[in-house]
């Protein structure tokens, strides 16, 4: 068998089931995309590479399946960085494939060079510089493998020109390997973490992006019942869990309920599945469920002992562990707990005014999710809005949230839309901006609108970097600065400009019915929502503060602690 | 052999006879771009590395790198890390390991 470099990756592509591939020609991947048209393969023309890493992410978010995306040498791979980084952060699987100069002018500043293989090392899973055609043969299979298995993240492919053209022999197409087997609990962890739970009288479940990518929520929920236990999510694992569970206590954190953060606070067992401790789920680390032990169940053992010291550490998948444990653990009604979490949650809610008005933070999630007869897959920018959808969106599906939790891209929204609706055609995707973040990535509307995609963006507009000024706000003395966009630029006469069906919901006499008309129209569609300017996200834990010290939270002494 | 070309150089010896210092040994595929794999873990934590060894093995294909450490208590954190990483295979802790160091000071001492 013959073929060149770019017709090995195209057909190995092909091979690892590959249906899109976003990305940008340039000069140094022009091979590459010589070979894609010949190929079933569909590309999808982003307008900024970065762009084209979110709608590979929003197509690997939504279905749990490693995406491909392409940029060419130099600015190409520079502009992908940060989409690279993101997957690196939230553990998506992503394979981007990079042009670059020919091997014999690598390392002399030519033209469009950059050492992506440099550049790319602490932001992947593993990279590399293919220097031999025939090396691709092996490569692209070992990065499928790489990016989908254990816990998912990002491989870089860099692939100079002259590769790319050269021609090789060999004896038959590679296969796809299989992923690795995820690390199974050994009886004894297994046994320990059914003790630990049985001497518990107050636990608690924690839920992070590895419960969703194990797809280990319907365990969650029979460990939940069986134990009688609450289940509080990190940013990431909302949707593991329907929000609508009576155990389900929503986002834990920073923004969460104050019942949330005062029942784990209160726990004598922390059960955390697939999270990691985020300081942003835990406040101050050395203060975070103080009393608990602590059973962590992670697959990656890194993470394991990272920020707190577990009782029981397993280093497992969350759906082996789960699957192993439910079959051994005895039922345990905690009437006293749940009675106690009922209280919490009675007496510290969650408060979302303005949920009757489309116009405000809350009614805008709120109405949405209310219009739309199927659940829709949502889609978040980073800021103020992206904690009142995760705070307040009824969730109901696992992978139906997709959002920068660890990185906190703003501008990832619109491209990872796009990656969505192009993965589930079956269904609306929603995604929620603020007018800081749209603006970040916001040439992808062209991309939208060339594709027809049925991506409708709800645009929060205060015209500020909302949780910027929030923090200056509250912890900078109110001396705002560059947090206040001066010029607002007129987003629905932009987004018209782009070719999308576009509404004001300030202008409405009826918002609700506006809303209501921009969501039954088909194709891309842009609602701006001009929302109170100085608005905060309460509760707010402040930065390195314990989770119990909320902003807007409630005076509070906890029992047992 | 022919004579060196270097002037002597004094190595500190009380990094490299610290006992307390740990030596890693890594067992690592053998092309460019391993050692900054490696060398990235430890730099982008802000945790130094005081020596390095490296040499190729066997075929060539594979090569052993030492590396002496500071004692820290993020060590274990870092070895799990290395574990990690597609090109390293094996990672060990090597018990008196430093004699290679000392080897490689008297080189550069004399």
């Amino acid at each position: 068998m013959k073929a060149s470099g770019a017709q090995i990756i195209a057909h190995l592509l092909e091979r690892h089931g590959i249906t899109y591939v976003p990305g940008i020609p340039g000069g140094a991947n022009l091979p590459l995309y010589d070979a894609v048209k010949a190929s079933k393969i569909r590309h999808i023309l982003a307008r900024h590479e970065q762009g084209g890493g979110f709608i590979a992410q929003g197509m690997a978010r939504t279905t749990g399946r490693t995406a491909v995306c392409f940029a060419t040498s130099g600015p190409g791979a520079t502009n992908l960085l940060t989409a690279i980084a993101d997957a690196k952060l939230d553990s998506i699987p992503l394979v981007a494939i990079t042009g670059q100069v020919p091997r014999a002018m690598i390392g002399t500043d030519a033209f469009q060079e950059i050492d992506t293989y440099g550049l790319t090392i602490p932001i992947t899973k593993h990279n590399y510089l293919v220097r031999d055609a025939a090396e691709l043969l092996e490569v692209i299979p070992e990065a499928f493998r790489i990016a989908g298995s254990g816990r998912p993240g990002p491989v870089v492919v860099d692939v100079p020109k002259d590769v790319q053209n050269q021609v090789v022999e060999f004896d038959k197409w590679p296969d796809p390997l299989p992923l690795a087997t995820p690390p199974r609990p050994s009886a004894e962890e297994i046994r320990r973490a059914e003790e630990l739970i049985s001497k518990a009288q107050r636990p608690v479940i924690l839920i992070g992006a590895g419960v969703v990518s194990a797809d280990a929520g319907d365990f969650v929920i029979q460990l939940a019942e069986r134990i009688d236990a609450p289940i509080a999510s990190t940013l990431l694992g909302l949707g593991a869990v329907p929000s609508s569970h009576p155990r389900m206590l929503g986002m834990m954190g920073m923004h969460g309920a104050p019942s949330t953060n005062y029942i784990i606070h209160e726990a004598d067992l922390v059960i955390a599945l697939g999270m990691r401790f985020d300081d942003r789920a835990t406040g101050k680390a050395s203060e975070f469920c103080p009393n608990a032990a602590i059973i962590h169940v992670d697959l990656d053992r890194c993470e394991l002992g990272k920020i707190k010291r577990p009782t029981l550490a397993v280093e497992a998948d969350v759906k082996e562990f789960l699957g192993e444990l439910l079959q051994h653990l005895s039922p345990g009604p905690r009437p006293e707990w749940r009675e106690r979490t009922d209280e919490l949650r009675a007496e510290f809610p969650l408060l979302m005014p303005g949920s009757d008005d489309a116009c405000q933070p809350y009614g805008c999630v709120l109405q949405t999710a209310n219009l739309l007869d199927e659940a829709p897959v949502v889609v978040t920018d980073v800021g103020q809005h992206q904690m009142w959808v995760a705070q307040a969106f009824p969730f109901s599906f696992p992978r139906q949230l997709l959002t920068s939790g660890g990185l906190g891209t703003m501008g990832f929204g619109l491209p990872a839309a796009i990656g969505a609706a192009l993965a589930r055609p079956d269904k609306t995707v929603v995604l929620f901006s603020g007018d800081g973040s749209l603006l970040m990535n916001i040439q992808e509307m062209a991309t939208a609108a060339e594709l027809g995609v049925n991506v409708k963006v709800i645009l929060m507009n205060n015209a500020h970097l909302g949780l910027v000024r929030q923090q200056q706000e509250l912890f900078y003395g109110a001396r705002f600065h560059a947090s206040r966009f001066e010029f607002e630029p007129d987003f629905v006469a932009i987004a018209r400009g782009f070719g999308w069906n576009a509404c004001n919901l300030g202008q409405a006499t009826d918002p609700v019915e506006m809303l209501a008309t921009a969501l039954s129209q088909p194709g891309p569609t842009f609602v701006n929502v001009p929302i109170p300017r100085t608005v905060n996200v309460l509760p707010m834990v402040p930065p390195g503060a314990p989770n119990i010290e909320m902003i807007g939270g409630h005076s509070h002494v906890c029992q047992n602690a | 052999m022919s004579a060196k070309t270097h002037e002597p150089i004094t190595p500190n010896d009380q990094i490299i006879r610290d006992e307390r210092r740990p030596v890693l040994r890594l067992v690592v595929r053998n092309h460019p771009g391993v050692m900054s794999h490696i060398c990235g873990l430890f730099a982008r934590r802000a945790f130094n590395v005081e020596a390095i060894l490296c040499l190729p093995i066997e075929d060539g294909q594979r090569s052993v790198i030492l590396l002496l450490v500071d004692e820290d208590e993020r060590l274990e954190q870092m070895v799990r890390q290395i574990e990690k990483l597609e090109d390293v295979l094996e990672v060990t802790r090597e018990e008196d390991g430093h004699e290679p160091f000392e080897a490689m000071a008297r080189y550069l001492a004399s």
